[in-house]
């Protein structure tokens, strides 16, 4: 087996060439790769741990995702017994994660129809689980419960997450961040990293709002005092300035005339009589209808603009705006009126998100590990080049050699791949040259020992590659699996690992014995030994 | 083989006493996993004097404020816990702490905010990865050799695992979230290890056919002990020179696996994986299995 055909050299020295050239980009400057074609770019990531920046964990509110889809539950449950005209006994509310309602006992067989049709399948076609939306369950005197269900909660948690990702997305790219990696992570929460920045603070307020916009009537038949202290009508709600214009509070009708969703465009800019920063903004066409239609039906009334939680302006109307394009003025200044713009742009978050976490690494820091690693590094290489050379002589050099190859292969894999580096993965690619090095040295030591029973040189050379085969493959195998599991299960720094790992032993298997054996091949051809220099 | 009744004695006196370490003092979890908000600084007069640093910032009465050289000797990590009080009172906290070190020090980054159930809910689900890892191991050597060889690399490997983190709360190196990429090095190392040695004795087994176990084991042990050497020494090589010259940050890293390299991983192939498998009856079946297992595996074609 010792002999090699020219074709097969060839190859395996085209394909370790090939694969190392990948790994080539890295140690070019960004600028002069730009000139490349796009496949031959590729280039290693520098997870956040290696380069500093900031890293943050949001979540979804829970609260708030359940609060919307029982809110919606009960506008859903009002609608369809109004549209039904079925008598009640009280209306829907909500009581914990359910809506309750009362309805008339000549009308309840008719009723719980109607509810009933409420209850969906999840998932539309693709469901298999049969898993639904609603239980409904009834109870005494006329009472139906509807319970949103677990599965139904987290079918919106994961279509708010995605949703969340795209306009935190959007909004990122809106400021000019540079490369900003925003992932899913679990069911509830996304992954923020911006490489470069030391101040989460700075992205939380660009991510942490929601920037639901709405314009609504404000209402007018009772004042303001009467309405906070008597009851209040069903159709309005009470809704609070901001901080800067005092606190004031308004009683806004529900009904919303025009959500932020309608914005086409949206830029910071100034009042013309003023003189005060303002955001202009232009409604879709379907937005501007909607809104002429409600100001020439409310001209002189007040309407709201409302921001999340607070109203940020009510200004009155006083000709309708009919061409879709309008100002919102509210004590800005140039900065908040530029980033309240950005954040209407992008528009808004399905719900609120939590920070649970914010880690900075300091670019310093990461430079520094980096540095330190590289030196640390080479005069690991170098210990290891020794001994081996002063072990095995010409052998250690080959596999010297062919573990150096293995490094580059690893890199050029991980290149092409466009795989993150961290440290874990640093540490991975470590832990790959020991088994590489180990690779030759059970080759080398199996010559070693089947020189010793007797054999000539070339039948032990060839025998101990044979059987070093089977262990190595072995051991490789089964490491191989173990860095798939901890892939496809683990997360952030246990699959940086495992990727470079997985890489690492796929390239050792073929250096170890391509790359070495045709080394040694050469070797005997050239030097025709008689006896071997490692015994 | 007659080594093995005092090497086992030996792992279950250590495994216990790594278990014991482990319950009763603790790993000392680093800031991942304690949490609170951590606060990076450079002291102007090159040298950290964390003493009186420390009696200035326990005067605010923030609780338990801790102050960790880290890297250089400037470098300073302050840990403020968390506040009761939410943002605003942890924001206040932070602010008395810049205002009391004034001029001293200079603020090398961003605050940086640690929960730790995050890091605990990543550390449940490394763990469970980390079993069917070796859940893995066990099917896939169960499949490439026979079942006592998968069941005792596994065996090996937990072992391996318990006396490592044994060794870690006793030295209380920093246990974090990388300390997790650690322990899987370690796992896969030793795993490494120890296959190559069942390798040999799985060779052994088909070759010499009248070799009591015992004999076929030790001879198996001898034939790949220089290859065993080889390889470890290169690997401590590499590490020192880890140790001597990489940061701060994967010092603690390197620091477990030479003790795991060295000491624990050569140990474990030697005197409890190999010996383990006279326990678990390998080659009790060889006479009638002869035939499969020369087909089914590598061999030389001599």
């Amino acid at each position: 087996m010792l002999y090699i055909s020219p074709i097969k050299a060839l190859s395996i020295l085209l394909t370790a060439f090939f694969v190392c050239l990948f790994a080539v980009p890295n140690f070019i400057s960004k600028s002069a790769i730009d000139n490349w074609p796009t496949w031959a770019r590729n280039q290693v990531v520098l997870g956040l741990d290696l380069r500093g920046g900031s890293h943050l964990l949001l979540e979804v509110d829970d609260r708030d995702v359940r609060g919307q889809k029982l809110q919606g539950l009960q506008d859903d449950v009002r609608r369809v017994l109004r549209d039904a005209r079925i008598q009640l006994v009280s209306p829907p509310v909500i009581r914990g994660n359910s809506v309750e309602v009362r309805i008339r006992d000549q009308d309840y067989s008719r009723g719980l129809t109607i509810l009933r049709e409420l209850s969906q399948p999840l998932g539309g076609g693709l469901n298999t689980t049969g898993a639904r939306n609603l239980d409904i369950t009834e109870g005494e005197g006329g009472l139906v419960r509807l319970t949103v269900t677990e599965p139904a909660i987290l079918e919106r948690t994961r279509q708010v997450v995605d949703q969340s990702v795209e306009i935190i997305r959007r909004r990122l790219d809106e400021t000019g961040l540079v490369e900003p990696s925003i992932q899913r992570q679990g069911n509830n929460r996304i992954l923020l990293q911006v490489p470069g920045v030391d101040d989460p603070k700075m992205i939380l307020d660009i991510v942490g709002k929601p920037a639901s916009l709405s314009f609504r009537m404000v209402d007018s038949t009772m004042s303001t005092e009467q309405l906070l202290a008597g009851p209040r009508p069903p159709e309005s709600e009470i809704v609070y300035g901001t901080a800067a214009t005092g606190n004031i509070p308004y009683i806004l009708e529900k009904r919303v005339l025009v959500t932020g969703a309608e914005l086409t465009d949206a830029q910071p800019g100034f009042d013309q009589r003023t003189g005060e920063p303002v955001v202009n903004f232009k409604f879709n066409a379907s937005g501007a209808r909607k809104f002429a239609q409600a100001t020439i039906d409310g001209a002189g009334r007040l309407f709201a603009i409302k921001l999340d939680k607070e109203v940020i302006s009510a200004p009155v109307i006083r000709e309708p705006i009919i061409g879709g394009s309008g100002q919102i003025s509210g004590s800005f200044t140039l900065e908040s009126a530029n980033k309240l713009a950005i954040l209407l742009r992008a528009g808004a978050l399905p719900a609120n998100l939590t920070p649970i976490e914010q880690r900075v690494v300091g670019a310093g820091l990461g430079l520094d590990s980096i540095h330190k690693g590289m030196t640390a590094s080479y005069y690991g290489a170098a210990l290891v080049v020794v001994f081996m050379v002063v072990t095995y002589g010409l052998f250690g050099v080959f596999a010297s050699i062919a573990v150096g190859v293995n490094v580059g292969m690893i890199f050029g894999v991980l290149s092409l791949l466009n795989a993150t580096l961290t440290l874990p993965g640093i540490i991975g690619v470590v832990l790959t040259i020991g088994i590489a090095v180990d690779s030759n040295v059970l080759i080398y030591e199996r010559i070693r020992e089947e020189v010793r029973t007797g054999r000539s040189v070339i039948s032990a050379i060839d025998a101990g590659f044979t059987r070093a085969l089977a262990t190595i493959l072995d051991s490789n195998i089964t490491t191989f699996l173990a860095a798939a599991v901890l892939f496809f299960i683990g997360t952030g720094a246990v699959r940086g690992f495992a990727v470079t790992l997985g890489i690492g032993i796929i390239t050792t298997v073929f250096t170890a014995f391509t790359l070495t054996r045709l080394f040694v091949a050469w070797w005997v051809r050239w030097a025709r030994p008689q006896q071997l220099a490692i015994s | 083989m007659q080594f093995r009744r005092v090497s086992f004695s030996a792992s279950a006196f250590f495994l216990i006493v790594a278990i014991c370490q482990f319950l009763f003092v603790e790993l000392n979890f680093g800031r991942d996993f304690i949490g609170g908000t951590f606060i990076e600084v450079r002291v102007t007069s090159g040298v950290a004097d964390l003493a009186r640093m420390r009696t200035e910032l326990g005067g605010l009465g923030l609780g338990d404020v801790q102050l960790q050289q880290f890297g250089t000797e400037d470098a300073v990590l302050i840990r403020v816990p968390k506040q009761p009080g939410g943002d605003a009172a942890q924001q206040f906290a932070i602010d008395n702490v810049r205002v009391a070190l004034g001029n001293e020090v200079e603020f090398r980054l961003g605050v940086m905010e640690i929960i730790p159930r995050v890091s605990t809910e990543f550390l449940a689900q490394s763990t469970i990865g980390l079993m069917i890892a070796i859940l893995a191991i066990l099917i896939v050597s169960w499949l490439r050799f026979e079942w006592q060889f998968g069941l005792g690399a596994m065996i090996a490997n937990v072992h391996n695992l318990v006396l490592t983190i044994g060794f870690m709360s006793l030295l209380q190196i920093d246990f974090d979230l990388s300390s997790n990429a650690a322990l899987l090095t370690i796992l896969v190392y030793s795993l490494n290890d120890t296959l190559v040695i069942y390798g040999r004795i799985r060779e052994s087994l088909c070759r010499y056919k009248r070799m009591t176990i015992p004999d076929l084991l030790n001879n198996s042990l001898n034939s790949t002990l220089s290859r065993s050497i080889t390889t470890h020494v290169t690997v401590t090589l590499a590490l020192l020179a880890l140790l001597l010259f990489s940061g701060h940050a994967i010092r603690s890293f390197v620091s477990t696996m030479i003790f795991d390299v060295v000491l624990v991983g050569t140990y474990t192939s030697v005197f409890i994986a190999a010996p383990i498998l006279i326990y678990l009856g390998v080659g009790s079946t060889r006479a009638s299995t002869k035939e499969t297992t020369d087909k089914r595996f590598f061999h030389s074609q001599d």
